[in-house]
This record gives structure tokens, sequence and C-alpha cells, in this order.
């Protein structure tokens, strides 16, 4: 059969049920095969937005996600989301096409070389030189991209390959000889950690989107329960931990709780649970956690050492690290240290203020409230993802996407896309400052094409609120983040026969909201907020 | 860094296209230290060896073990303690012939067991192979006596 045949029944062989793309000439024989197939695509309307809506929904889905573009320019708008997805370690296959291979290295039409361009973001890429080898580059990238520490894979095929035949038979194992993920935790390493935590007195876990991306929620709710260990989280690790009192203390890093921060620097056992513990978290602080011994439990073993200096190594996926750990499990006497914890909690947290315009720590904290306990949020980049990161809680199985480690503008919208096709019963809001949705608002055609009903929370403080407060501190004046001529959000999406409304006030949220949870379409709640609304 | 040390990294990796543009590319991006960097063919024609000299201190190196180990086309790295292994690189001499050094210049070359390439009227063309030490003398020895070009490969090792 062809090779574009075969790449869709490739596809179909690793369960993939949708594809986010954008075609072009290089990619019109995989198209047309996928015409025939019953894979769904899903057309966007920027290739960056197919790689952060297969991002969300493959996040949501726990599957690898799956986008497709063109050669050339096509390619090249998949860079960004490709990064964002390697920073957070997303398990992603990106596709592109390529011209022809004796064109290759000619500069012709549309031509980019996209493998070299995307080396330092992709966890590995191919391009497609002998048409025999699709098959098993295909079972290779999805292996890889999901094994190990996740990560996008890219396969970048010329569209003369693509019109090739071969023979199909599509390989039942893979074997990498240079790539061999550590699953297991080392059994000596494991217990010299526990031992470790036995003597300790004011034991604290740190857990990052590892415990997410290993589906370790259960295990490490019961660790934390059963050792009675407190636990802080980075922004990344949000949703990997549902609050539970007492043993839930908060957000660390630079835009963290002070009290979380707090909690760090008087601990004497820190122990990091699929954490990479990067620069936001640490505050960039060389006196992060100085006290403290430290347990880094990661799969991936150049994260650990590679920002703190480390103790107690564990290499391993962090679901079978817990459930190891949790065979000796032992109630530690912690009763005084999360007092302590619970008692300057309570002193150093400060309330928030309501004033004439819409407060989005206000709105953000009625939504816990109001929203099922399986909702997902997203959020973007700046003001508005610190506002949910501090103020949204997790219950149950709520949700918190977001572009951690790159820190993308224009992620919300398309990846609560790919949540909704994920997860089409549940609830999603996907939060986003008038910057970033100004870098997204193309997705409502999208959105409009696929019948996807979402609800957009548009924090409209005329300006990129972030870096305008980072100007303001540090100059005493802003230049260049106002955003004064922004349109009329909500004729925007009317435009795009959505609905939308809004608000100037607290008081008026919580009905536009119960409105837009109502409504069929996808509805924007757009909350006019004040310029000088902190951060923290 | 404290104490900057030279590091022998020998690789096994794929042998295939890119493979090499991959890890100078982590070297470069990461900002670590590439001293001398070879690479050639094994017994095996689908793995090839990379010799790779680097400069830095313990957890320097540390680092860039296990970031060139999560690099999927490298199959194993090694460290090669640098009294434990037979190391050679080749240097090609390129010096200046005035015709009072020359017999001068002949013997020496025969002292660091070199040969003689290439000789015309201006200029003689020495190879010499030997580790880095006997190459550094022996070019600190020649450079009274003009130097035009030196072409050195850098350093490949194999352990004992």
């Amino acid at each position: 059969m062809k090779v574009a045949e075969a790449i869709i029944k490739c596809l179909q062989e690793e369960k993939v049920s949708t594809i986010f793309g954008y075609p072009g000439a290089t990619v019109v024989p995989i198209y047309e095969e996928l015409r025939k197939s019953n894979i769904n695509h899903v057309l966007v309307r920027h290739e960056q937005a197919a790689g952060h809506s297969a991002s969300g929904f493959g996040r949501v889905s726990k599957t690898v996600g799956v986008c497709i573009g063109t050669s050339g320019p096509g390619a090249t708008n998949l860079i960004t989301s490709i990064a964002t997805a390697y920073m957070d370690s997303i398990p992603l296959v990106v596709i592109t096409g390529q011209v022809n291979s004796h064109l290759i290295g000619k500069d012709v039409f549309q031509e980019a070389d996209i493998t070299g361009a995307t080396e330092s973001f992709t966890k590995h890429s191919y391009l497609v030189k002998d048409e025999k080898n699709i098959l098993n580059i295909i079972k290779e990238a999805f292996y890889i991209a999901k094994t190990g520490r996740p990560g996008p894979v890219l396969i970048d095929i010329p569209v003369d390959i693509q019109l090739k035949d071969i023979e199909y038979s599509y390989p039942k194992e893979v074997n990498i000889r240079s790539y061999k993920p550590t699953v297991n935790g080392h059994k000596g390493q494991i217990k010299k950690a526990l031992e470790k935590i036995k003597q300790s007195k004011r034991p604290l876990i740190c857990i990052g989107g590892g415990i997410v991306s290993g589906t370790a929620e259960n295990q490490l709710k019961e660790f934390v329960e059963k050792f009675k260990i407190p636990l802080v989280h980075t922004l990344m690790g949000k949703d990997g931990i549902n609050i539970n009192k007492p043993y839930y203390v908060g957000l660390i890093g630079s835009h963290g709780f002070s009290y979380a921060n707090k909690a760090v620097s008087e601990s004497d056992l820190l122990i990091l649970i699929g954490t990479r513990i990067a620069d936001r978290a640490t505050a960039g602080s060389k006196y992060f956690a100085k006290d403290a011994e430290i347990i880094h439990i990661d799969i991936d073993p150049a994260e650990i050492g590679k920002t703190l200096g480390t103790n107690i190594p564990v290499v391993g996926d962090c679901k079978q690290v817990l459930e190891e750990l949790l065979k000796h499990a032992e109630a530690l006497k912690t009763d005084n240290w999360i007092e302590h914890i619970e008692n300057f909690k309570k002193e150093i947290h400060k309330p928030y203020e309501l004033k004439d315009k819409v407060n989005p720590k206000y709105v953000l904290n009625m939504l816990s409230q109001m929203l099922e306990n399986d909702t997902i949020m997203t959020a973007d980049v700046g003001q508005n993802q610190i506002w949910c990161a501090r103020n949204f809680c997790i219950n149950e199985k709520r949700r918190f996407l977001t572009s951690g480690g790159l820190g993308t503008m224009g992620y919300s919208l398309p990846s609560a896309i790919g949540a909704k096709i994920a997860a089409p019963n549940k609830t999603i809001v996907a939060v986003m400052g008038d910057g970033s949705f100004q870098m997204s608002l193309f997705e409502l055609g999208t959105i409009v094409q696929n019948n996807i009903k979402i609800i957009i929370l548009l924090f409209n403080n005329s300006g990129l609120g972030m870096v305008r407060e980072i100007q303001k501190n540090t100059y005493g004046k802003y230049h260049g983040v106002e955003l004064n001529c922004n349109p009329d959000f909500v004729k925007i999406a009317e435009a795009y026969g959505l609905k939308g409304k809004r608000i100037h006030k607290n008081e008026d949220f919580e009905e536009a909201f119960k409105e837009s949870l109502k409504c069929e379409t996808t509805f924007l709640v757009e909350c006019i907020v004040d310029s000088k609304e902190s951060t923290l | 860094m404290i104490n900057i040390n030279k590091y022998v990294l020998s690789l096994l990796v794929e042998n295939r296209s890119g493979v090499l543009s991959k890890i100078s590319g982590l070297f470069s991006r990461r900002g670590y230290n590439i001293h001398s960097l070879t690479v050639g063919i094994t017994e095996d024609p689908n793995i090839s060896r990379m010799t790779i000299v680097t400069l830095g201190d313990e957890q320097l190196l540390e680092q860039i073990t296990k970031q060139l180990n999560k690099l999927i086309d490298v199959i194993k790295v090694m460290e090669l303690n640098t009294e434990k292994c037979v190391s050679r690189e080749l240097a090609l001499i390129k010096i200046s012939k005035p015709p009072s050094t020359q017999s001068l210049i002949t013997e020496s070359v025969g002292i660091f067991r070199g040969n003689i390439v290439g000789l015309d009227s201006t200029s003689m063309i020495i190879e010499l192979t030997g580790d880095e030490e006997k190459i550094t003398a022996f070019i600190d020895f020649i450079k009274p006596y003009g130097i035009k070009e030196i072409i050195r490969t850098g350093l490949t090792a194999i352990e004992r």
C-alpha cells in the first residue's frame, strides 16, 4: 500500500482518535487517506494552535496528542507549541510534510529544515528518507513520546515518500538499544529514603507535573495520609493533589504563597516527587531549602542534582516508587509541625480587597465553589495564570492545564479546545487575559466549526499586566504594555455566532457565569479588571 | 567552577546523519565546553565512536553525562580514566625550512618518532602521532623554527 495509507493505519493501531492539523501541499497524500479513515480531523486556524490543542487533548485523555502540519511555514509555526510541550514534558507526535526528498537542501518552495530547527525542543525527531522505515519510525515515535519522561517527537515525511509503496505489517515490538527508561526505583535507594523519612522531624513533600503525567495522584494521597507529611507543590503540580487538610500547604515559588515558601525553609527533609524544581519554584534563591536534606524522586535522572544538590536520588516512575514506599508506611509524629505551618499560614495569609472593578481573585474563589468537581480549567500566561494558580481550588477530579515551563501566551484557548474534545461531558473553563486572547482568538473559528462548548473567562485589564507590574516595580514607569485599542471582545464572539457578556462589577459575576453554564454554545465572560490589580 | 579539570568522554552513537549535530548542539546550548571532538566508525558499521574532551568540574561532568544519555542516538557514555587508557592524536605541522636548520629539524623529527611527509624548497610537512603532551612538546620545540600551519585532530582514546 502507499506510505500515506500506511501512516493512517499506524495511527489507528496506536488508537489515535483525533488529529489537530492544517493541511498544505506536502501533506495532501496523507489528508486523502485521513479523509477515508474514521480518525477525527480538527482543522485549526493556525498551526501553533494545532500543537496546543493536541497538548490539551493528550493531557486530558492521558494519550499521546497528535498534530499535523505542512512543510516550510506550516512546520515552523508548530515550533512554539512543540517547545511548549517539551518544557512541560507532554507526549506529542508531530507529523510534518516535507518537500520531495531529492529537493531537500535546495531551498525550494515551502522548504524548512524542521528537524534541525526543533533539535533542542524534541525528545527525538525523524526525517524519513527510506519508505521501508516508516512503520518502525511511527511505532518508535509513539513509544518514545509516552515512555520515560514524556515529550514531543517529530516525524518529517517528504511528499514523494508518502506516495511510495510498502508492505504493511505493523511492528509488534519496539526495541531501541539506546533508550531504556528506568521504571522501578532502586530498592537500596528506596530503603535509604524510608530511613531518612522515618528519622525526620519536619518533613515536607513537594510535587510537580510528574505526579499528573505519571497518574500517581492516588498513590500520592495515600502516601501523604499514611505517613502524615504536609505537602507543597509547583505550578505544574497543582492538579496532582486534592486539597486535603491538614496536609495541603500550597503553591511555592516566586508567585507562590509566602507560607508555603516558609514551610520549605523550615523543613529538615524535602521530598521532591515528579518535579524538576526549576527557577520559578526556588525563586532562583540559593537559600532554597538550605536546612533540609533532599530526597529527589523523578523518572529523569538528569533532573536530579541539576538545580538542587540531592542527598538521596531515586530514579523511577513516581507511581511505582510511591507504591514501594507505601509497603513500609508508618505514621510520623508530625502533629506539632503541621500545627506550626497552619499557624503561620493564618498569620501571613492576607485576603484580597473588593474595589469597584472586577477582582479576578474574587471571581476565581467563587468559581472554586460554583464549578463541579470534575471541571477542567486552562490558564494562559501572565497575571491570569497566577491568579488561577493561587485562587482556584483543585478538588476531586478537577484539572488545571497551563504552560508552566515555557510560559507560552495563547496556550489556554486551543488547549481548552483539545480538552473539550477529549472530555466532551465536562465543563471546560479557559482563562486568559486580553493579551493572550488576542494571540489565540482565531481559534473561535475552530470552536464554531466543531460545535465545541467551553466557557472563556477573559480578564481584560487593557494591557500586558504581568510585564507592566514588573516595569512599574523596577523602573516606576511602564512602556509598550498598553493594549488600549482593544476591540469589543463580546462583539467578536458574536461575530463568530457565539455568545458573550461583559461585566464591570464583582456582584454581576455570578449571574453572568450561570448564564454561560446554561448556554449551548461557547460563551465569553469578559471581566473588566483594574490595570493596577496586583498579581499576588 | 572552582576546580577545572579535563575529562575524556567516549561515546558510542548510532551512525546516522544528524547525530554529530545533535551532540554538538547539546553542548553549545547548555554551555558545555568542547575542547576537542573526534568521531569515526567502529567495527560495527551502524555504530560510531565519538571522543570528546571537555573542561569542567565534577558536577558539570555529571550533568553532561546525564544529558548525553538522554539523547536517543547515544548508546553509551563512558568517562575514560586518563591513566588507564591509551590516547592518541595526529598532528600535521607545516614549518618553514631555512637550509641552515634542516638537519636539526630532521633529527628532532626522528627523536619524536614523527615522519616528514612533505618537502619542497620553502617548507616541510611533519606528521606526528602521540598523546597530547608529546604533540604539544614537539610544537613548543619547533616553534622557534617558524611554524606556518598546524592541524591537530583532537584526542581519541581506548581503554586498556
